[in-house]
């Protein structure tokens, strides 16, 4: 089974790309499957199930989602293939910009929209930056110009990743996303393999449930904002 | 540029003669301004805290200043030009030939009709794609009576076509001159004041009301948006190819937008059913079932007719002139 990880900010338009995919993937007899990542509610696994692709999705709740979303993979994948599938997509929403789902020697999709402002490609992180794919969406609402800009702006984080443009909701773009997503390697399981990049980490006393504000409250790895004026630059 | 260049240089040094390498080490909130170290010794300097919110090792950084400097190298290059375009058919949904082999040449327009859903945007996305027989509806499309290079699909340098549509806005925050500015820069165009002076003068030209290089491109009217659009599609954009997705008759002069976009040597597609654009084009395709079923060349009958319903089109210009000025159109 092939096994692709999607990622990108919210209402980037993942779904929308996902399912356009899907319906070039099955156009050529892959079965496709996908397992949607979200932190507390999510529609998208009935939206994908009435297209009749075989759906499961996972909450993260109070627990961190990328930290979610590591600790099940494996197991998703065990399940793409006793389902039997050609291809399994997991999709999940980037929150922080430091977050990546990406794992070595997967194939990783980032999914960024037009509309989200061009200092967007700088301020998000590995997600992005070690994506091998990015796939810029909404180019139909914004100038060409602004296309070509933004699209010189990912390319500027990320000079190696093949960036491509496609419309969710016409489609355009997605067959030709397809053909790359149907080239992805073929694993049997993930045992062995590694995450590309290093999750954020805190364990602090506010991963354990603490909840009053103030310096005596904070124990662990706790890092302090620079209100001083060097600290101006420091975003 | 050699390693021992790129590496070994003070960065002070490096950044003078490669404005772009500052953006690189800026989209990692890396200040190198101020600093006399060269990148090799930077990147050592970096602890592991300062890594760890980087998310990449040192080994990884440096792979990826040297893919930034090598894929920045690459969009310096101009790419040859299209001379010719040829898109040989394919077939239909229903799997029936389409027969057809058609060359396009810079400065001609080519319209595109047919109802939605027909199989306009593949038509489109087969150019973009460069398809070789691999796309559902099996075209082919050749550049200068060649296959394309295979790279070109993924290049974002290489994009053969600029898109132009009713929907499209401007999002940017942004003057009107600052928006050229920035778009000529991710370009590394030379001469950017002498492209912004004339992008400024080809956009007033065509937009009925006039607007400043201070104007905030946000607040532009739907007219001044399309010309300036169009103006700087066809001064700055790399594409070789434009397509334009209908141009409404409202706030910018469509006959000048066209010629200057043949001027500048574009090759013009223009999905529309605006009598007088369409035959504004030397050619029609008629869009069917997924498959170009027919195409009409423009005949001097039809190019007669032109002036008529330019004079139509200039009539009813007219009145809506007149209903803006609060006359009464009791005799027209």
């Amino acid at each position: 089974m092939r096994f692709v990880t999607v990622s990108g900010p919210p209402s980037a338009g993942k779904t929308a790309v996902i399912l356009r995919t899907i319906d070039a993937l099955s156009e050529r007899g892959l079965r496709v499957g996908v397992v949607k990542f979200d932190c507390l509610l999510t529609d998208d696994d009935t939206l994908y199930a009435s297209r009749g692709v075989p759906v499961r999705k996972g909450l993260s709740g109070a627990l961190c989602p990328d930290h979610y979303f590591i600790s099940n993979i494996e197991a998703c994948v065990d399940w793409g293939r006793q389902e039997q599938l050609d291809l399994l997509i997991s999709e999940s929403a980037g929150l922080c910009n430091r977050c990546s789902p990406h794992i070595k020697d997967i194939c990783a999709v980032c999914v960024i929209d037009n509309l989200s402002g061009i200092g967007t490609p700088k301020k998000i992180g590995p997600m992005l930056k070690g994506a091998d794919i990015v796939v810029i969406t909404k180019g139909d609402i914004v100038s060409q110009a602004e296309r070509e800009v933004f699209a010189a702006r990912v390319r500027q984080v990320n000079p190696k990743a093949v960036i491509m443009h496609v419309n969710g909701i016409t489609g355009q773009g997605a067959f030709e996303l397809s053909t790359l997503v149907a080239q992805a390697s073929d694993i049997a399981s993930l045992k062995g393999k590694s995450l590309r990049f290093s999750m954020p980490s805190a364990l602090c006393s506010y991963c354990l449930g603490e909840t009053r504000i103030g310096e005596e409250h904070q124990v662990g790895n706790v890092r302090k904002i620079d209100l001083n004026d060097k600290g101006r630059n420091n975003e | 540029m050699n390693s021992s260049e790129l590496f070994e240089t003070p960065l002070t040094v490096l950044v003078e003669r490669y404005p772009y390498i500052a953006d690189f080490f800026d989209s990692f909130n890396i200040d190198v301004r101020s600093s006399d170290a060269s990148a090799a010794q930077l990147f050592a300097a970096l602890d592991a805290d300062a890594l760890d919110d980087i998310g990449l090792d040192r080994a990884q950084l440096r792979q990826a200043l040297r893919d930034y400097v090598d894929g920045m190298g690459a969009l310096q290059h101009d790419f040859a030009k299209v001379e010719c375009l040829t898109i040989k058919g394919g077939f239909n949904k229903e799997r029936q030939p389409e027969d057809f082999s058609l060359d396009l040449l810079p400065g001609q327009i080519i319209c595109i009709v047919g109802p939605t859903g027909s199989g306009k945007s593949r038509l489109l996305a087969d150019i973009e794609w460069m398809a070789q027989g691999d796309t559902p509806t099996g075209r082919h499309i050749l550049i200068n009576a060649a296959v394309p290079d295979a790279k070109w699909r993924f290049s974002i340098e290489h994009k053969l076509v600029a898109q132009l549509s009713q929907n499209m806005n401007f999002v940017m925050d942004l003057s009107v001159e600052e928006f050229i500015r920035m778009h000529a820069e991710s370009r590394f165009v030379p001469d950017v004041d002498d492209k912004i002076e004339r992008i400024m003068a080809q956009a007033n030209e065509l937009a009925g009301e006039g607007f400043t290089a201070t104007t905030p491109i946000t607040s532009l009217s739907g007219g001044q948006s399309r010309a300036l659009m169009i103006a700087d599609t066809a001064i700055l954009s790399k594409s070789p190819i434009v397509l334009i997705d209908e141009i409404e008759n409202a706030g910018i002069d469509r006959k000048k937008a066209l010629e200057l976009l043949v001027r500048e040597e574009k090759i013009v597609l223009m999905a529309t059913h605006d009598p007088i654009l369409a035959l504004m084009g030397q050619r029609r395709l008629v869009i069917r079932n997924g498959g170009v079923a027919k195409i009409i060349t423009t005949s001097a009958a039809e190019r007669a007719n032109l002036a008529q319903l330019e004079e139509l089109d200039r009539k009813l210009m007219n009145l809506r002139q007149r209903i803006r000025e609060g006359e009464t159109l009791e005799e027209l």
